[in-house]
């Protein structure tokens, strides 16, 4: 196990390397110059120094190294040194955003906190309804419960969420006034009052994003759970003499979680990647938000971090659902 | 004596049933596969022969009639004036303020262009785009897949970079291709056929790993088969051996992936379009629609409405008729 470990680590830093250069070189590509939109009166030369101060004078293969070295090397240190007050940064250079002239990292750790809030709580409140859903669907199959959980299932798959929340917001702010449609990141939660506030304003996003992903868990779940009831030793467990209780909530249950929990671990990066639209929608200024304004700006620095951020959860979440599955299931032994 | 001659006729019987219309019973037996193909049929032909039925261009500008409300907002008003607004919608206006029109059923946008003329333009536009980029993709994926699952010495390089491709963030990276390439092929295709261009290599070239992956698992199989053997042993070549004999039989999850990747593309692109990384502004496309009318969201609500009401119909009922399609292709489950 450990030796699959180490190995499968391995190619993931070789994968996240070849990502990066794949990304770093198609914006290197980029025909979009960020001096294009500069007064056309500023002489070339003062522009070519420009360029120059930006960091665009070397060949991209010296820049993607150099970025390489910064995104990997300097930011993790700068940040232990932050944490720790060790002194391990010593005033390297770090990825300085076109747009805003400071550091990249510093602007994504301000907006990590929105976008965790709204999409961390989204995919954990639409987990802890799918589980269930799809247990008793499994269970019952062919109820009317299973009917109405399969159909709302399938609708939740299929509308896309840039669509359910708007109609949420049609419907909660715009008609009913419950909740607001804009999500306010300046509200700081020190009264009841404002806490109130907070959570109204959650509500919605949390909302879209739990119905999207309750919709294929509980879909996994089902399918999972209806793999596992018909095995011999479930009719084992019943011949026992073990309580229904515990032969779906125990035996069964415990089984149908190892695929289901690997798929858990699989959603979590698509969810911040897919959470770019829930963010545009109700203006939550979280790291998708970033991303849309940043590429409007032609700012690649940021761009190339936030894409290489999502690359780095992706295949972080792959490799944690390969363990985990060795972990879970014995009969499944990577050697 | 007569035992025998019922065999033969059952045999003859069965002989006459081929294979897809078994596939096509079993297909018939899934209601809401049935009821997904009804809709999305429905949809096709509303959106192809659209034109014909309702005439008003999608770009003519009725600057007199902007802003008007969907026929619907009659049913808004007290229940005596409901029959008066379905029956003569333009008197409404100077009484309570209501702005319908019959000849714009579901309102016109702020420039006074007709919302139905705009739901169909954009539709075609939005299943132009969602075909072309699922045939895109199910065509680099299949040949991927039996390239790998054929040649054993494709397969390490091809599967790794099958792999490679599913670490990738996809919707970033797809609006970072927008960022780079739009201004290059608007300037050579012009705006409309430089976005459509890139929209459908974008989703082709990002949604063909799936389809690989399986392609390549049932083309593994099938090589091991006695069929194949035998077709080797009289001298077929490989390529003939691949179009003959392989091919035909992993149809059936090319099939599935297909259904599947028309509502995987129709939904890549609205959200794309919806993200204003789309098509050009005045080209309608209903993800382009809803986008456009968010703005409006407090006075016009309905303008959203109908173009998500028109995707989530269409995705809803694709993934049906993939259901369907999945259980009645596999062999386990037909015939039971």
């Amino acid at each position: 196990m450990l030796n699959f470990i180490i190995r499968r680590s391995g190619i993931s830093v070789l994968t996240l390397f070849f990502i990066s250069f794949v990304i770093f070189m198609l914006l290197a590509m980029a025909p979009g110059d960020p001096t294009a939109s500069l007064p056309l009166s500023i002489p070339a030369e003062v522009k070519a120094a420009i360029r120059e101060s930006l960091g665009l004078g070397q060949n991209p293969f010296v820049r993607f190294v150099k970025w390489f070295y910064a995104f990997f090397w300097i930011e993790p240190m700068y940040t232990i040194e932050q944490l720790t007050g060790l002194n391990t940064y010593w005033d390297q250079q770090r990825i300085i955003s076109f747009q805003s002239r400071s550091p990249v990292m510093d602007i994504v750790w301000q907006r990590i906190p929105q976008t965790l809030w709204v999409v961390g709580l989204g995919y954990l409140v639409g987990t802890l309804i799918a589980l269930p859903i799809g247990v008793i669907s499994a269970y019952k199959q062919y109820s009317w419960f299973d009917q109405i959980g399969t159909f709302i299932s399938m609708v939740g798959f299929s509308v896309p969420t840039f669509f359910t929340g708007v109609l949420l917001i049609v419907i909660f702010s715009v008609n009913l006034g419950w909740f607001p449609s804009i999500y306010d990141t300046t509200l700081v939660v020190d009264s009841w009052a404002n806490f109130v506030k907070q959570v109204k304003q959650m509500v919605l996003p949390v909302s879209v994003l739990a119905l999207y992903n309750a919709a294929q868990i509980s879909r996994f779940m089902r399918a999972s759970m209806l793999d596992n009831l018909n095995q011999d030793y479930v009719r084992t467990a019943r011949a026992k003499g073990l309580g229904e209780k515990a032969v779906v909530l125990v035996h069964v249950m415990r089984n149908s979680m190892i695929p289901v929990v690997t798929v858990i671990a699989l959603g979590v990066p698509t969810v911040f990647s897919g959470a770019i639209i829930t963010e545009q929608v109700f203006k939550v200024n979280g790291l998708g938000q970033l991303l849309i304004t940043a590429i409007q700006a032609n700012d690649i620095p940021m761009v190339q971090t936030l894409t290489v951020i999502f690359a780095v959860l992706i295949i972080l979440f792959n490799l944690i659902a390969d363990v985990l599955y060795g972990v879970l299931d014995p009969r499944i032994r990577y050697d | 004596m007569t035992d025998k001659t019922v065999t033969q006729q059952d045999i003859a019987a069965s002989a006459s049933r081929s294979q897809w219309w078994d596939v096509w019973a079993q297909f018939r037996t899934h209601r809401g596969a049935m009821i997904g193909a009804f809709v999305f049929l429905l949809i096709v032909f509303g959106i192809l022969l659209g034109p014909w039925l309702w005439s008003t261009d999608a770009t003519f500008i009725d600057i007199r009639a902007k802003n008007a409300r969907a026929i619907s907002s009659c049913f808004s008003q007290d229940w005596g004036m409901i029959g008066r607004c379905l029956a003569d919608p333009i008197s409404m206006k100077a009484e309570t303020g209501l702005k319908v029109y019959w000849a714009h059923p579901l309102g016109t946008d702020q420039l006074g262009r007709d919302n139905l003329a705009r739901v169909i333009k954009g539709g075609q536009v939005s299943l132009a785009v969602g075909v072309t980029a699922m045939l895109l993709a199910l065509f680099v994926g299949t040949l991927v897949g039996v390239l790998a699952g054929f040649f054993k010495k494709l397969d390490g390089l091809l599967m790794r970079t099958t792999d490679l491709f599913l670490a990738l963030p996809l919707l970033p990276l797809l609006l970072v291709m927008f960022m780079l390439f739009r201004d290059t092929l608007n300037s050579n295709f012009g705006p409309e056929m430089g976005a459509f261009i890139l929209m459908v290599t974008a989703i082709g070239i990002t949604s063909w790993m799936p389809t690989a992956r399986i392609v390549r698992g049932d083309v593994l199989a099938i090589k091991e088969r006695e069929f194949v053997l035998a077709a080797r042993s009289i001298g077929t070549t490989n390529s003939k051996l691949i179009m003959r004999h392989v091919l035909p039989n992993v149809m059936s999850p090319i099939m599935v992936s297909a259904t599947l990747g028309i509502a995987n593309a129709i939904i890549t692109e609205s959200a794309l379009s919806f993200l204003g990384l789309g098509f050009p502004p005045d080209f309608p496309t209903w993800g382009r629609l809803l986008f456009d009318s968010t703005d409006f969201l407090v006075s016009y609500p309905e303008r959203v409405i109908y173009p998500g009401l028109a995707i989530s119909l269409t995705v809803l009922s694709v993934n049906y008729i993939g259901d369907g399609l999945r259980d009645a292709l596999d062999p386990r489950i037909r015939g039971r």
